[in-house]
C-alpha cells in the first residue's frame, strides 16, 4: 500500500514519488526549480558520514539537501505490510 | 542587417557554457566540473562567415528569478543589453531540470537557441534525444553537440547568423498556470500596459508574472507608480491568498510545478531511454567514494597523497630555483659593485621577489592537484561529505574548497582562495569563509616554517607539519564559528546542490586551472612584493649608522689589524706591503676551491706564500685537512688569524645589528617590542613580521637580514637554522609561539586587497584587525603557558 512519508524518513535506496513541497521562500524556490515538484520520481541514493546531507536522484541527476530541507518534503511510497489499524 | 552580433551564453550551472566559450572564442576561461565556476559575465569575440559575434559568458543558474547574484547578473545583461539572442545551453542527459531555464528564456521572449550539449553523456546514459522533435515541440532551434570534443559548434555559429538574421524580435511565449494565476497575470498585465510611467525593458506578461510569483520587480514597479503598484500588490495578495486557501500551496511553487508539468509532457515525447542500468558509472564510483565508512577514510588518503606528491615532485623543482637565484645573487653581486645598489639589488629585490618564485613549483602541483579533484568531480563529493561539520561551525560545504585552495592540505595561496568562495551563495557564508582562508597554510608560510623547524624541532618534521595543519584547520573552524555567531550572525543556506557525474578530466582543462591559480600567485612577485622588498630594504637600511658609530667601528677594525699585525706568531708570515685585506680575499678563494675540491685552482693558489698561513687557518676553522700538514710554529700563527677573522665577523654583525637597530624598521620594531616583549618576540622578529604583511615569504629574507648573515651568505637555507638556534633570544618556545603567530596573524598584503574584491573595504579592514588579535591572544595565551610549564626553555 502507498504512504505518505517526509522525504528524511526514507531509507537508502528507497523510492518514491514527490507528493508535496511544504517549503516556502527561498528554500522552496531552491528545491523546486531543481525539479523537486510533485510528481516526480526520486531515489534516496545514500547519506554523508553524519548522516546528513541527503543525496537523492531526481530525474536525470543527484542532488543533495539536508535534512531540514528534506523535511519539507513530502513522499509517497510504498509500504510492504499495511499498519494495523485499530 | 546588423554587421556586428551580440549573443548571449547562458544555461544551468556545469552545463558546459564555458567549455562552450572556449571552444567558440578559442579563449582559456576556468572550466570545472564544478557547479557555478562562472560568476562575472566574460566577453570573447569570434568571426563566422565574415560576420563579427561578440560571446557573452554569463554565470549559470537555474531559474530566472532574482534571489541570487548571478540571476541578477544574467537577467539585467538580457534587458538592459538586449543581445541578438540567447544561447542556451543544455545538457541533454538531464533534459528535464535543463528546460526549466530555456521555458523561462521562452517566457521572456528573448530570440533563442538551444545548444543540446553532452549528448556523448546521454548517449552513455542510453538516454536518446530528438533534437528535431524537441525544436518542432517548443518552436525553438536545437543544436545537438559535444562541445568539450568541438563537435557542433561550427553548426551553432551557423544557426546563430541564420537566426539572427531572420531578425526574430522579442516574442513572450505564453504557459498556462491554472486559472487563478492566469487571471491574475492578465489583470495585472493590463495595468501594467496602461500605464506610461513604467518601462518597456521587459515585457508586460513576463513582469505580470514575476508579480505573482513575489519578485522584486513589484517593488520596482510599486516605486515607480504607487497607485497603480498598489492595485498590483492587491491583486497578487489576493490571488496568493486564494492559492493558499484552495490548494495549500503559493503561487511561486504553482508556477514552478506548471512549468514542470508542461516540460515533463515535452520530454515525454522526444527523449527515449534504452532499458537504463539502475546504476550508472557515476553512481557506482560513488558507492565507494562517498560510502558512510569507506567516503571519509578514502578522503583522508587521496588528501594525505596529495600532500605527498606535492612536496616529493616539487622538491627537485624548488631547489633548481634556489640555487639558480643564489648564482644570480653571486652574479649580481660580482657585476656591481659594493654599496647601495647592490645590496638593493641583491638583498632588496632578488631576496624578496626570488622568495616569493621559488615556491612557484611547489603551488603549481598543489593546484594541479586540486584541480583534478575538481575537474573529475570528486570536490563536490569532499563538500558534500564535511557539510554537516562545516555547518556546525557556521560554514558550508561548499566552503571546503576555498580552504583547500588557500593551503589546507599545505601550500596553496589565499589569493586564489578567495577567489574559491564564489560558489558561495550566502554573503554571510561567504564572508565568514574569506575571512579565515588567511588562517590556511598557505605555500608562502612553509619557508618560514621550515626554518624554525629545521631550528629547533628538527627531528619531528613531519610531526610539526601535521601538527600546523591541524592547528590551522582547528583555528579557521573556531574562528567562523566565532564570527558568525557574532558579526555575522544570521541563517546557514539550503545545501541544495546537484552533485555532478564523474568526469574525466581534459589535459587542457587542468593545465588552464592550474595556471590561472599560479599565475595569481606569481603576479604578486612582480607587482607588489617588488615594490614592498624595496621598500622594506630602504627602510631596514636608512637612515644608517651615524657617523660617529661608524667611525667607532672602523677604529675597532683598525684596532684588531694592528693587533694581528704586530703578533710575534704572525710577524714571519706576513711579508711587508702585504695588506690584511689581501689576506680575507685568498681565503675566501682558498675555502671555495677547497670545498670544491678544485684541485687545479688549489694548485694555483699555493704559488702565493701566504696560502700556507690561509690554509692552515681554513684547517683550524673547519677541521678539514687540505692536505698539507701545518707544523707547530704555522699553527700557532693561524691561530690568531682565525681569532682575528672571528673578532672581524662579531664586528660585522655588531655593526649591522647597530645599523639595523637604528634604521626605520628597526626603531618601529623596538616601538613594538612593548606590546610584543610578552610573546617573548624582539625588535628583530617585529622587522620581520611587519615584512611579512607584504608577503609571508618576506620574513625569512627579513630574519636573514636581521640577523646579519651578510647579504650573500643567506643564500645556505641551513644557516639562519643554525643562527637562530644559537641565539641567546630563541628557544623552541619563542620558536613555536611565532610559527603560530604567523599562521594566524595579518593576510598578506595581496590577499588583502582580494579579501576586498570579493567583499568591501570594510570587511578587508575587519579581516586583518580580526587576525591581528586572533594572532595575538593565541600567541600569548602559548607562550604564558608554556613559560608558567618552562616549555622549551630547558
Ligand atoms: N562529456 C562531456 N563533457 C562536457 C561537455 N561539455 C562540457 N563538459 C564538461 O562539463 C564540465 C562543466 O563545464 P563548464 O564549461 O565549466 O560548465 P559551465 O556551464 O561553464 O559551469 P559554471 O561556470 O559552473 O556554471 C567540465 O568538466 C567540462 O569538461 C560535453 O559536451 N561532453
Ligand atoms: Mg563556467
Amino acid at each position: 500500500m502507498k504512504k505518505i512519508i517526509k522525504m528524511r524518513e526514507m531509507a537508502d535506496n528507497q523510492e518514491g514519488i514527490i507528493a508535496g513541497v511544504s517549503a516556502r521562500g527561498e528554500m522552496g524556490r531552491r528545491i523546486r526549480e531543481m525539479g523537486l515538484v510533485p510528481h516526480t520520481p526520486i531515489q534516496i541514493r545514500g547519506r554523508a558520514p553524519l548522516k546528513d546531507p541527503v543525496a537523492v536522484r531526481v530525474r536525470d541527476f543527484i542532488l543533495t539537501l539536508r535534512n531540514n530541507e528534506a523535511d519539507h518534503i513530502q513522499v509517497e511510497v510504498e509500504v510492504p505490510d499495511p499498519p494495523a489499524r485499530g | 542587417m546588423k554587421r556586428k552580433l551580440t549573443i548571449a551564453l547562458s544555461g544551468n550551472p556545469n552545463a558546459g557554457k564555458t567549455t562552450v566559450f572556449n571552444a567558440i572564442t578559442g579563449s582559456r576561461q576556468h572550466i570545472a566540473n564544478y557547479p557555478g565556476v562562472t560568476v562575472e559575465k566574460k566577453f570573447g569575440t569570434v568571426r563566422h562567415r565574415g560576420r563579427e559575434i561578440e560571446v557573452v559568458d554569463l554565470p549559470g543558474t537555474y531559474s530566472l528569478t532574482a534571489y541570487s547574484l548571478e540571476e541578477i547578473v544574467a537577467r539585467e545583461f538580457l534587458v538592459n543589453e538586449k543581445p541578438d539572442l540567447v544561447v542556451d545551453i543544455v545538457d541533454a542527459s538531464n533534459l528535464d531540470r535543463n528546460l526549466y531555464l530555456a521555458v523561462q528564456f521562452m517566457e521572456l521572449g528573448i530570440p533563442l537557441i538551444i545548444a543540446l550539449n553532452m549528448v556523448d553523456v546521454a548517449e552513455s546514459r542510453g538516454i536518446r534525444v530528438d533534437a528535431a522533435e524537441l525544436e518542432r515541440l517548443l518552436g525553438v532551434p536545437v543544436v545537438p553537440m559535444v562541445a568539450r570534443s568541438k563537435q557542433g559548434i561550427e553548426a551553432l555559429l551557423d544557426k546563430i547568423l541564420e537566426t539572427a538574421d531572420n531578425n526574430p524580435g522579442w516574442r513572450p511565449a505564453v504557459l498556462s498556470y491554472g486559472m487563478d494565476i492566469d487571471q491574475g497575470i492578465a489583470r495585472i498585465e493590463e495595468i501594467i500596459e496602461q500605464s506610461e510611467v513604467y518601462d518597456r525593458k521587459y515585457p508586460a506578461r513576463w513582469r505580470a508574472l514575476k508579480c505573482i510569483e513575489g519578485d522584486r520587480q513589484i517593488l520596482d514597479l510599486l516605486k515607480k507608480d504607487p497607485e497603480r503598484g498598489e492595485r498590483i500588490r492587491s491583486i497578487c495578495a489576493h490571488t496568493s491568498k486564494h492559492i493558499i486557501d484552495t490548494l495549500q500551496d503559493d503561487p511561486e511553487g504553482l508556477v514552478a510545478d506548471h512549468r514542470y508539468g508542461y516540460i515533463a509532457g515535452i520530454t515525454k515525447k522526444v527523449v527515449k531511454r534504452k532499458i537504463e542500468s539502475r546504476l550508472n558509472q557515476s553512481d557506482k564510483i560513488d558507492q565507494v567514494l562517498t560510502n558512510r565508512i569507506l567516503g571519509p577514510v578514502i578522503m583522508l588518503v587521496i588528501l594525505y597523497l596529495i600532500y605527498l606528491f606535492t612536496f616529493t615532485v616539487s622538491e627537485g623543482p624548488v631547489g633548481w630555483l634556489e640555487i639558480a637565484f643564489a648564482r644570480l645573487k653571486e652574479a649580481v653581486a660580482a657585476i656591481l659593485p659594493e654599496g647601495p645598489i647592490q645590496s638593493l639589488v641583491v638583498s632588496g629585490i632578488i631576496d624578496g621577489v626570488g622568495g616569493v618564485l621559488g615556491f612557484v613549483p611547489l603551488i603549481m602541483f598543489m593546484f594541479f592537484a586540486i584541480a583534478i579533484m575538481e575537474d573529475s568531480g570528486y570536490m563536490a563529493r569532499v563538500a558534500y561529505m564535511l557539510d554537516r561539520i562545516l555547518r556546525w561551525f557556521g560554514l558550508h560545504g561548499n566552503s571546503v574548497i576555498a580552504l583547500i585552495v588557500s593551503g589546507g592540505i599545505s601550500g596553496g595561496c589565499a589569493v586564489p582562495g578567495c577567489m574559491a568562495t564564489r560558489t558561495l551563495r550566502n554573503p554571510k557564508e561567504r564572508i565568514a569563509t574569506l575571512l579565515v582562508v588567511p588562517f590556511m597554510n598557505c605555500g608562502a608560510k612553509l619557508p618560514v616554517y621550515a626554518v624554525l623547524i629545521a631550528a629547533f624541532f628538527s627531528g619531528d618534521k613531519p610531526r610539526m607539519m601535521f601538527l600546523l595543519t591541524l592547528l590551522s584547520w582547528g583555528f579557521a573552524l573556531f574562528a567562523a564559528k566565532a564570527i558568525r555567531s557574532t558579526v555575522l550572525r544570521g541563517p546557514k543556506t539550503p545545501f541544495v546542490m546537484e552533485l555532478p557525474p564523474y568526469r574525466m578530466p581534459t589535459l587542457r582543462g587542468l593545465v588552464i586551472h592550474t595556471w590561472e591559480r599560479t599565475w595569481q600567485y606569481i603576479k604578486k612577485a612582480g607587482t607588489v612584493i617588488l615594490g614592498i622588498s624595496i621598500l622594506l630594504w630602504a627602510m631596514m637600511s636608512y637612515p644608517g649608522l651615524s657617523e660617529e658609530k661608524a667611525r667607532q667601528f672602523q677604529e675597532s677594525r683598525n684596532a684588531a689589524m694592528q693587533d694581528l699585525l704586530e703578533n710575534p706568531h704572525i710577524k714571519g708570515w706576513i711579508p711587508e706591503g702585504e695588506g690584511i685585506m689581501e689576506l680575507s680575499g685568498l681565503y675566501e678563494s682558498f675555502s671555495r676551491a677547497a670545498k670544491e675540491k678544485d684541485q687545479r685552482a688549489l694548485a694555483r693558489l699555493r704559488r702565493s706564500p701566504l696560502t700556507a698561513l690561509v690554509e692552515a687557518a681554513y684547517f683550524l676553522e673547519t677541521g678539514h685537512s687540505t692536505g698539507r700538514v701545518p707544523d707547530p710554529d704555522l699553527l700557532r700563527a693561524a691561530g690568531s688569524l682565525v681569532r682575528f677573522r672571528e673578532e672581524m665577523r662579531r664586528l660585522d654583525a655588531l655593526e649591522q645589528q647597530a645599523a639595523l637597530q637604528g634604521s626605520i624598521a628597526g626603531r618601529i620594531g623596538r616601538k613594538m617590542e612593548a606590546v610584543t616583549g610578552i610573546l617573548g618576540f624582539d625588535y628583530r622578529i617585529n622587522v620581520a613580521l611587519i615584512g611579512g604583511f607584504a608577503a609571508k615569504e618576506v620574513v625569512i629574507s627579513t630574519l636573514g637580514t636581521a640577523y646579519s648573515l651578510g647579504e650573500i651568505g643567506a643564500a645556505e637555507g641551513g644557516s639562519l637554522s643554525k643562527r637562530l638556534r644559537e641565539d641567546p633570544e630563541w628557544n623552541p618556545l619563542v620558536a613555536f609561539t611565532f610559527l603560530v603567530f604567523i599562521m594566524l596573524y595579518v593576510p598578506c598584503f595581496v590577499t588583502v586587497v582580494s579579501i576586498r574584491k570579493e567583499s568591501s573595504w570594510r570587511w578587508a579592514c575587519f579581516s586583518i584587525a580580526f587576525n591581528l588579535v586572533a594572532a595575538y591572544t593565541v600567541a600569548l595565551l602559548v607562550y604564558q603557558v608554556g613559560r608558567l610549564l618552562s616549555l622549551g626553555t630547558g
